[in-house]
């Protein structure tokens, strides 16, 4: 390409790291990791960038953040334009620097990464939306007018945050219900303090009550009040945005034993509830010298790293697959190896040992070998008969995924879902067979990530905007 | 943030309150519980709703102090705030004119049952109820079971008050007795629940328990509450919390009760101990 011809000593510049705590240390605290970028080094990545005519970053992002955008900025030294650029399109820009799977989005299609390393993208918005937040910079944009139409949301989520944020700007009475009693979603009860530090998803919260979004906590709808309740109530429109949170356990034998664990029960213990500082925290965890954590998500790598951090000796992961089709982000399998996680790949537990207490003491394992693939295309691992061994644990963590939880479905009549408990909406506004019902999200879905979340949102708030006030935007 | 209304010493370690939670209140049904957090640092406990004034907008708790949080709470008074009141939780139970029914609750168990004994008996139904405790001073809610039920025995562990016994020897001789009995609702310690189930099961009678799992979120998102029941694994928030006692795994679920045992311990000695030094 052209600009590449006219501009070669720009690719000069290596990729920059980011510092990182030493494994050593970390493993010993739930403080994050990476620390972020110095100014001069979010700089010198940003001189990386060679401003594509036809960038390929953001054709790979969900939300089309306006990528050589905001990275111009932060190559000239306007860090805190360049968050503002960042929030136009992406309204948790330093949660998605943290969380998004880059490597499968903006810095797979980025056009560095043809021939070299792409633009560290994610480093680059993590960094801008950090000096912003760091400086007190955060300024609270001007809202529309009230136009009199009232908007509830269900789940304080990443998709329900989104279309909340959008909504009042557009000047919506928008009113947020959430079952726990804090806002946030998996951010703030399932992800890690060590890969998201929570005072940054409260800083987003906040900022959504200084718009003017009202969040009602411990609201558990279908429970406390029904949609038809809230239609009754006098709210126009609904968005069900209530994830994919109940877990999914193996039913094998033992599995209810003490010491087993579902990786969302054990990440709210240790996440919402702080159980890692018990006993200034009064909710207690398990601190498992010898643990086993099943699956090979990023789930399973946030449970092994916690219990590393918790004081285990021995942390495993269990996996019935082989390392390619672990569908754990790249950087978060480097970590865990780094801190000394032991992988047990290509292995599946098929019973749990215990005690005459019920405590479990041991996981019965198979080999496996991989077969022919099946239809998501991975190669699925087939059983190597006579090939059990025991594992001897005192904890195990169960992550083997999540479903739909039915609380508000099945009290919603007419609200249609598929097989599997998923809502059924008609394409990208979320409408779902309800009228004035939408949802998005990881209900939607099944487990996805945070930035599809959040586009969904953004689209539902579009559609939403569309059917009350008859405009569309963009 | 929930004020509390009024609270009263109903013994030594049990206590009941008054809390301000107008649309819980309006909404709860017999059977149905709350969860509770007192502070920031604070633990989430599940507590059953007893009573509810649609008019006053409370809600009211009885509870035992069997450790930290149950402790934390007994010393707060009227006036005082309770953080976050998550509810009305959990499937409400399932009224109906079964015929006559008896209603066994043990110790604080009877705070939870009292309700329901209440709904059966504006039901239709005639109830005897039978309620017990170690001694005398541990017997709650005389007069409320008294008037919720056709029939009422008490009965104490070491015969201070009213027959000296367990409540399932008073189910046994009422069944010796020939009394023809529809429906059993057992609500107590699990020892206690797992007696009764045992009792009757010979005489199909119909046995309901309400089970109190370990619970964190109560929404069914994280399965620290399940339970064997049948052989399939229920999550009792979500689930239950009541289910057919002649199919609850009893012992599973008195072991995964003591899963923490080790730490409540030191939670509640560091509690007391700072409520004394400070
Ligand atoms: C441990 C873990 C790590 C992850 N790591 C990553 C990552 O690194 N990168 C990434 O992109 N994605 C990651 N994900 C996935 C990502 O978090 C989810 O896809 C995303 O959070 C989905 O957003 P959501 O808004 O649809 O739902 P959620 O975040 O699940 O939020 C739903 C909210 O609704 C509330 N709710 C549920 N029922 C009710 C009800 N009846 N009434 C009121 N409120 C209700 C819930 O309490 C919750 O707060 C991870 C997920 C987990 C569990
Ligand atoms: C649906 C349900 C309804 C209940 N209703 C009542 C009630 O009306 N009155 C009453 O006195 N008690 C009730 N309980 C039990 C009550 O929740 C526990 O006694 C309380 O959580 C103890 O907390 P603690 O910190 O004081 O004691 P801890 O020292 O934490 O524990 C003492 C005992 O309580 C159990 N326990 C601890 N944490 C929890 C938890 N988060 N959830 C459930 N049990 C726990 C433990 O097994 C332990 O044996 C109910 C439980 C459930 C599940
Ligand atoms: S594709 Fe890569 S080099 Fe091109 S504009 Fe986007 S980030 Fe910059
Ligand atoms: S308490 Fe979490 S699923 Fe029941």
């Amino acid at each position: 390409m052209a600009e590449i011809a006219t501009k070669p000593k720009k690719e000069k510049i290596p990729r920059q790291a980011m510092p990182e705590q030493d494994p050593g240390d970390r493993v010993k605290n739930f403080d994050e990791v990476p620390c972020g970028y110095p100014p001069e080094t979010a700089i010198l990545e940003a001189k990386r960038c060679i401003q594509c005519k036809k960038p390929g970053c953001v054709e790979g992002c969900p939300v089309d953040v306006r990528i050589p955008e905001f990275i111009l900025q932060i190559a000239a030294g306007n860090f805190l334009g360049a968050a503002r650029t960042l929030k136009e399109t992406n309204c948790l820009p330093a949660v998605c620097g943290r969380v998004c799977p880059q490597e499968d989005q903006c810095e797979k299609t980025c056009i560095l990464g043809k021939k070299g390393e792409p633009v560290a993208i994610g480093r680059l918005e993590r960094f801008a939306a950090d000096y912003e937040r760091d400086r007190g910079a955060v300024t609270i944009p001007a809202v529309a007018a009230p136009n009199g139409k009232k908007v509830a949301v269900i789940g304080a989520g990443p998709s329900g945050l989104t279309i909340a944020g959008d909504l009042v700007k557009l000047g919506y009475d928008v009113t947020v219900f959430e079952a726990l009693h804090k806002a946030g979603g998996v951010l703030i009860y399932g992800i890690p303090e060590f890969r998201l530090p929570k005072a940054i998803v409260e800083a987003e919260v906040d900022y959504l009550k200084q718009l003017g979004v009202k969040v009602v906590t411990n609201a558990v709808v279908g429970r406390l009040k029904t949609i038809d309740d809230l239609f009754a109530e006098g709210f126009d429109a609904v968005y069900v945005a209530v994830g994919a949170g109940a877990p999914v356990f193996m039913d094998i034998p033992g599995e209810n034993m003490s010491g087993i664990y579902s990786a969302n029960e054990y990440l709210t213990r240790s996440n919402l509830m702080k159980a890692y500082r018990f006993p200034e925290y009064d909710t207690p965890i398990v601190r498992g010298k010898n643990v086993a954590v099943i699956g090979g998500g990023n789930v399973a790598m946030d449970s092994v790293r916690t219990a590393l951090r918790l004081g285990a000796e021995n942390a495993y992961i269990i996996y019935r697959r082989s390392e390619v089709e672990m569908p754990a982000r790249k950087e978060e399998v480097h970590h865990a190896k780094e801190e000394g996680v032991q992988f047990l790949l290509l292995t599946n537990p098929v019973e749990y040992l215990g005690d005459k207490d019920g405590w479990v003491t041991g996981v019965k394992c198979i080999r496996m070998e991989l077969g022919e693939p099946d239809a998501s295309g991975r190669r699925s691992p087939v059983p190597v008969p006579g090939s059990e061994f025991v594992i001897d644990v005192d904890t195990v963590v169960v992550a083997v995924g999540t479903m739909a939880n039915p609380i508000v479905p099945s009290t919603t009549p007419g609200l249609e879902t598929n097989r599997k408990g998923y809502i059924i909406t008609k394409g990208e506004s979320g409408e779902t067979s309800r009228r004035g019902v939408y949802a998005g999200g990881d209900i939607v879905t099944g487990s996805a990530t945070v930035i599809l979340a959040m586009g969904a949102g953004r689209k539902a708030a579009q559609a939403i905007h569309q059917a009350l006030s008859g405009v569309t935007t963009e | 943030m929930s004020s509390i209304v009024s609270k009263e010493n109903l013994s030594e370690s049990v206590v009941r309150m008054d809390i301000l939670a107008p649309e819980i209140a309006r909404k709860r049904k017999a059977g149905q519980f709350v969860i509770l957090k007192v502070n920031e640092q604070g633990e989430r406990i599940p507590l059953t709703i007893v009573e509810s004034d649609g008019e006053q907008g409370t809600i009211t708790i009885i509870f035992q102090i069997v450790g930290k949080t149950t402790a934390l709470m007994a010393a707060l008074n009227a006036g005082d705030d309770i953080q976050d009141v998550q509810g009305p939780l959990g499937n409400p139970t399932e009224i109906e004119n079964f015929g006559h029914v008896v209603c066994i609750g043990g110790g604080v168990g009877v705070g939870v049952i009292y309700p329901i004994t209440k709904a059966l008996k504006e039901a239709g139904n005639r109830v005897t109820s039978i309620i017990g405790a170690r001694t005398k001073s541990l017997i709650i809610l005389e007069e409320e079971m008294s008037a919720a039920s056709n029939e009422l025995i008490v009965a104490t562990d070491d015969g201070s008050y009213g027959v000296h016994g367990f409540v399932s020897n008073v189910l046994q001789k009422l069944i010796d007795g020939g009394e023809k009995i529809d429906h059993v609702y057992a609500i107590g310690p699990v020892p206690m629940m797992k007696a009764i189930a045992n009792l009757t099961r010979p005489y199909g009678i119909k046995t309901i328990v309400s089970l109190n799992a370990i619970m964190v979120d109560a929404t069914g998102m994280c399965g620290a509450c399940r339970v064997s029941v049948a052989g399939k694994t229920e999550f009792t928030c979500v689930d239950g919390p009541e289910f057919d006692g002649h199919q609850v795994d009893f012992d599973l679920l008195a072991n995964r009760l003591r899963m923490y045992c080790e730490q409540e311990g030191q939670s509640y000695e560091r509690h007391r101990c700072g409520s004394q030094g400070n």
